[in-house]
C-alpha cells in the first residue's frame, strides 16, 4: 500500500463516508429478470443522491436476474455508487475472483460477500449449488486479493490488485443467537469493513444483538447499517414472518392491519424504526431494502431526517481512474 | 372352516424368535421358508384353469374367484376355525394359509400369488395391540397398504389386496371378510394376469374390459 | 453404508424394454440392509416385472432369473454368475452405482441400474435413512464436534451457521436441522465453542471427487 493510500484502504465512496464518522445510507437495487437496464439505471439516478451506495444483488432468492456485475456497471453509469453483492453459490473460487477482477476494472469498489439463498426457493430448483468457499472464505480471499495482492492459492497479483472496500451481512435474527455475534467478529476478523444486517422489525433483539456488539468491541472495528425494510402490507408483514431468519413481532402486523393508508403506515413504520436505530450505540448508519418498491427510498430518507447527504470532506480525490485502465492488462 | 377352505398344506412354524424376521428364524432353525408357503399357494389357486377359462373353478358355470387368505395362527386361523364349528356359511371362494404372524407374509410371496392365478389376496392379523410378537400385524398392514400402490402399478390393481383385523374369538366376523372380499373380488372380474379369462368373462358380463387394467401398467 | 432406493417400476420397465431374458441381481451389502437391492427385493421385483408384462402384454414371452450376490463391489463375486450371464440379454442390477459398473465391465450384455444410490448414511429408525458423510477424501469432524457441514449442512458452510438458521432448523426446509446448529450446540456442551472462532480455511476439493475416480492404495497388502 503506498502511504498516499495509507488513510483508506480503497476508492469507496462509502469508506470515505463512514470513515469521517457520517451515519451512512444504502439502499438496495434488485436488478430485473430481463437483458433490461432501464429500470437499474433510474432506480439510481433517483437514489444517487439521498443514499451514499446501492447494493446490487446478486440472483436474490436463487431467481436469475440480470447479474450485480452488470447493473453494478450500469448504477456506475447512472452516477451512483454501486455496492455489488456476490453470493457463494452459483460460482467457484475461480469464477469468484475472475469477476472481482473484473469488477473492479469496470470500477466497481464496493463488494458485498454473501452465502447467498438456497437455490430450492428460486426459479432453478434442479440447479447444482457451488460452496466452493463460503461467505467468510470470501470475505478473507478479497481482502488478501487487496492487502495481500494474491489469489486465494496464494499466487501473486503483480498489478493492479483489486481494492474493494469488502461488506458482509449479520443476521441478529437468526438462531443460535448467543453466536451471531461471534459469527460476525469472525467476518471482522477475516477482513470485513462494513456489515449490512437482515431488515430489522423487532427493534428490541435488534438492540440485544447491538449491545453484545459493542460489548465486545466490535462496532470499532466495523462499520454496522442496519436493516430496513418498508412493508406495503400486514401481508407482506405476515409472509416476512414466515421467512427463515426473519422476525417480525405480531404487535407491528397488527398496527399495519389496522391502518387506513397501509403504504403510509409502511413508510411510517420505517422511518421510526430509523429514528430508533440512530440512538442504538454501534449503529453507523442504514440500509434501506424497498424491496419492489425502490421509490420509497428517497421518502423515507427525506423523513428520516437523513438528508442531504454529506458530502465528502476529505481532500481525497474522488474515485480515481480503474487501476486497469492505468495498465493496459 | 371347513376342510376345503384349507390349503392343502398349513404352514405351522412357531419360531422362538420373531417370525417377521425369517431370517432369525431360520437362525433358530424353524423353517418357515417362502418356498413351502409358496407350494402351499400354488396348491391352492393352481394357474389359470384351462383355456376356456371364463368358468367357474371346476371349469362349469358362471366365473368364480380365487382368493387367498394369508391368516395369522393366533387370531384369523382360530376365528376360521371357530367359524367352522360355529357352522356359518361364507364364501367358498376363499382358500387360508396358516401363518405364524400376518407379519410374515412377504411382499413377494403376495405378487407370486397373483402370478400363480389368484384374484385376491388378503391379510388377516390380529387386533391392533394383540399381536404375539408385538408389532407383527402393524408391519403386515403397512407392507399391504404399499403392496396397493405396486400392484396398481404393474396393473393388477391395488384393490385385490387388503389388510384385516380380526380376534381369535371373532368367527363372524372372520366369515364377514371372507364375504366381503369375495364380493369385491366378484365386482372387479378375473386378475388382469389371466388374459383368457379376463376376455370371457368381459365379453360374458359386459363387466371391466380386459384393457382397463393392463394400461395401468403402461403408464 | 450406502444407501439407496429403487426406481419406479415404470421407469425399469423402460430401461428392458425388448428384453427376452432378463437376469436381476442383488448384492447382500448395503443394499440389503437399506432393503432396496437384497434377495427379497430381487424376488420382489422379478415378481412385479412378470406381472406388468403379463398385464401390459410388454416383453412378451420374458424370462427372468434371480440371482444375489454376496457383494457386487468385488470382481471375484461378479464371477459367480458368469454362467447365466452369458445366457441372458439384459441383467438388471439391484446394487448400488458401483455394483451397476462392476457387472457392465464384466458382462458384454445390456446392464441397467435398478436403483438410484443416494448417499453414504445410516439409519434415522426403522425405514428411514439419512445423510451422514460427504466422502470428500479430506476428513474435518474433529472440528465440528463430529457433524459433518459439508454433507449436513446445505451449503456446506465450513464458517457456519449462514443466516437461514432458524429455531434449529436449516433454511431450506423445516424437516432438516441446521447442521451449524448442532455443531454449535455440541462444541458449546463440550466446552470447545472457542473453536468456532477460528476461520476455517477453504477446503481442499482436489481431495474430493473433482480430481476424477480417486483411489486407494495401500502397499502393504497389494500381491
Ligand atoms: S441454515 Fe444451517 S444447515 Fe442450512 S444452510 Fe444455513 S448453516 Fe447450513
Amino acid at each position: 500500500m503506498s502511504p498516499a493510500a495509507a488513510a483508506f484502504k480503497t476508492d469507496s465512496k462509502l469508506e470515505r463516508i463512514l470513515s469521517q464518522g457520517d451515519f451512512a445510507v444504502t439502499a438496495e437495487i434488485g436488478p430485473p429478470k430481463s437483458a433490461s437496464s432501464k429500470g437499474v439505471r433510474s432506480n439510481a439516478a433517483m437514489m444517487k443522491d439521498v443514499t451514499d451506495g446501492q447494493n446490487l444483488t446478486d440472483n436474490q432468492t436463487a431467481i436469475v436476474r440480470l447479474s450485480s456485475l452488470a447493473a453494478s456497471v450500469h448504477v456506475k453509469e447512472a452516477g451512483g455508487e454501486p455496492i455489488m453483492q456476490m453470493v457463494c453459490r452459483d460460482r467457484n473460487r475461480i469464477a469468484m475472483q475472475s469477476d472481482i477482477l473484473g469488477a473492479y476494472s469496470l470500477g466497481i469498489r464496493n463488494l458485498v460477500c454473501l452465502s447467498g439463498d438456497h437455490q430450492s426457493f428460486g426459479n432453478q430448483q434442479t440447479a447444482k449449488n457451488v460452496y466452493d468457499i463460503d461467505s467468510i472464505q470470501l470475505i478473507n480471499m478479497v481482502r488478501r486479493m487487496r492487502d495481500d495482492h494474491v489469489l486465494l492459492s496464494g499466487e501473486e497479483i503483480k498489478v493492479a490488485p483489486p481494492k474493494m472496500y469488502i461488506g458482509a451481512a449479520a443476521n441478529p435474527f437468526a438462531d443460535p443467537f448467543e453466536f451471531r455475534v461471534l459469527r460476525l467478529e469472525k467476518k471482522i476478523n477475516a477482513g470485513a469493513d462494513f456489515i449490512q444486517t437482515q431488515c430489522v422489525f423487532d427493534l428490541e433483539r435488534f438492540a440485544r444483538f447491538m449491545e453484545l456488539v459493542v460489548k465486545r468491541g466490535l462496532d470499532k472495528r466495523v462499520h454496522i447499517l442496519a436493516g430496513v425494510t418498508p412493508a406495503k402490507s400486514d401481508k407482506a408483514l405476515r409472509y416476512m414472518k414466515t421467512v427463515p431468519g426473519m422476525m417480525v413481532p405480531d404487535s407491528l402486523i397488527e398496527r399495519m392491519a389496522k391502518a387506513e393508508n397501509k403504504e403510509e403506515e409502511g413508510l411510517n413504520i420505517a422511518v421510526e424504526t430509523i429514528k430508533a436505530m440512530r440512538q442504538i450505540p454501534g449503529v453507523h448508519g442504514v440500509h434501506i431494502m424497498a424491496i419492489a418498491w425502490e421509490s420509497a427510498v428517497p421518502v423515507i430518507a427525506e423523513r428520516a431526517g437523513l438528508l442531504p447527504r454529506p458530502a465528502i470532506r476529505e481532500e481525497t480525490a474522488q474515485a480515481a481512474p480503474a487501476e486497469g485502465k492505468k495498465t493496459a492488462d | 372352516m371347513t376342510e376345503e377352505h384349507k390349503a392343502s398344506l398349513t404352514v405351522v412354524a412357531m419360531p422362538t424368535d420373531c417370525p417377521t424376521c425369517a431370517a432369525e428364524a431360520e437362525k433358530a432353525g424353524i423353517v418357515v421358508g417362502n418356498g413351502e408357503i409358496a407350494a402351499t399357494m400354488e396348491a391352492a389357486v393352481g394357474l389359470e384353469a384351462g383355456a376356456a377359462g371364463a368358468a367357474g373353478v371346476d371349469g362349469q358355470g358362471p366365473w368364480r374367484p380365487k382368493i387367498l387368505a394369508f391368516c395369522c395362527y393366533f387370531c384369523a386361523y382360530s376365528a376360521a376355525d371357530l367359524a367352522g364349528s360355529m357352522r356359518l356359511q361364507y364364501s367358498p371362494d376363499m382358500r387360508v394359509i396358516e401363518m405364524p404372524c400376518s407379519g410374515k407374509t412377504d411382499i413377494a410371496l403376495i405378487l407370486e400369488a397373483f402370478e400363480k392365478g389368484a384374484d385376491g389376496v388378503y391379510v388377516a392379523g390380529c387386533l391392533e395391540g394383540d399381536c404375539h410378537f408385538l408389532k407383527g400385524n402393524i408391519r403386515a398392514k403397512k407392507r399391504v397398504n404399499g403392496l396397493k400402490k405396486l400392484l396398481d402399478q404393474v396393473g393388477v390393481g391395488g384393490e385385490r389386496v387388503e389388510f384385516f383385523n380380526v380376534a381369535g374369538s371373532q368367527g363372524p366376523r372372520f366369515a364377514q371378510i371372507a364375504d366381503e372380499m369375495t364380493e369385491r373380488i366378484l365386482k372387479l372380474g378375473p386378475s388382469p394376469v389371466k388374459k383368457a379369462q379376463r376376455a370371457a368373462y368381459a365379453a360374458a358380463a359386459g363387466g371391466p374390459t380386459a384393457q382397463t387394467n393392463s394400461e395401468v401398467g403402461a403408464k | 453404508m450406502i444407501v439407496a432406493e429403487q426406481k419406479p417400476i415404470a421407469e425399469i420397465d423402460r430401461l428392458l424394454e425388448g428384453a427376452k431374458k432378463v437376469l436381476i441381481v442383488g448384492c447382500r451389502e448395503c443394499v440389503t440392509v437399506c432393503q432396496a437391492g437384497g434377495e427379497k427385493e430381487v424376488n420382489t421385483m422379478a415378481s412385479a416385472l412378470r406381472l406388468l408384462w403379463a398385464t401390459s402384454g410388454r416383453n412378451p414371452g420374458a424370462e427372468i432369473l434371480t440371482e444375489t450376490l454376496e457383494r457386487q463391489c468385488e470382481p471375484e463375486y461378479i464371477e459367480q454368475i458368469v454362467k447365466v450371464a452369458g445366457e441372458v440379454d439384459a441383467i438388471l442390477s439391484l446394487a448400488c452405482g458401483v455394483g451397476v459398473q462392476y457387472l457392465a465391465e464384466r458382462y458384454p450384455v445390456w446392464v441397467v441400474p435398478g436403483l438410484n444410490t443416494k448417499f453414504a448414511g445410516g439409519a434415522l429408525e426403522q425405514g428411514v435413512w439419512t445423510e451422514k458423510c460427504g466422502l470428500c477424501g479430506d476428513c474435518i469432524l474433529y472440528k465440528t464436534g463430529g457433524i459433518c457441514p459439508v454433507i449436513r449442512c446445505s451449503k456446506s458452510i465450513l464458517n457456519g451457521p449462514c443466516g437461514g438458521s432458524h429455531n434449529g432448523k436449516c433454511e431450506v426446509n423445516e424437516e432438516t436441522d441446521c447442521a451449524w446448529q448442532l455443531i454449535y450446540d455440541r462444541m458449546t456442551k463440550l466446552g470447545k465453542v472457542d473453536r468456532l472462532l477460528e476461520i476455517e480455511p477453504p477446503k481442499d476439493w482436489s481431495k474430493s471427487r473433482d480430481g476424477g475416480p480417486r483411489k486407494v492404495v495401500k502397499e502393504e497388502i497389494r500381491i
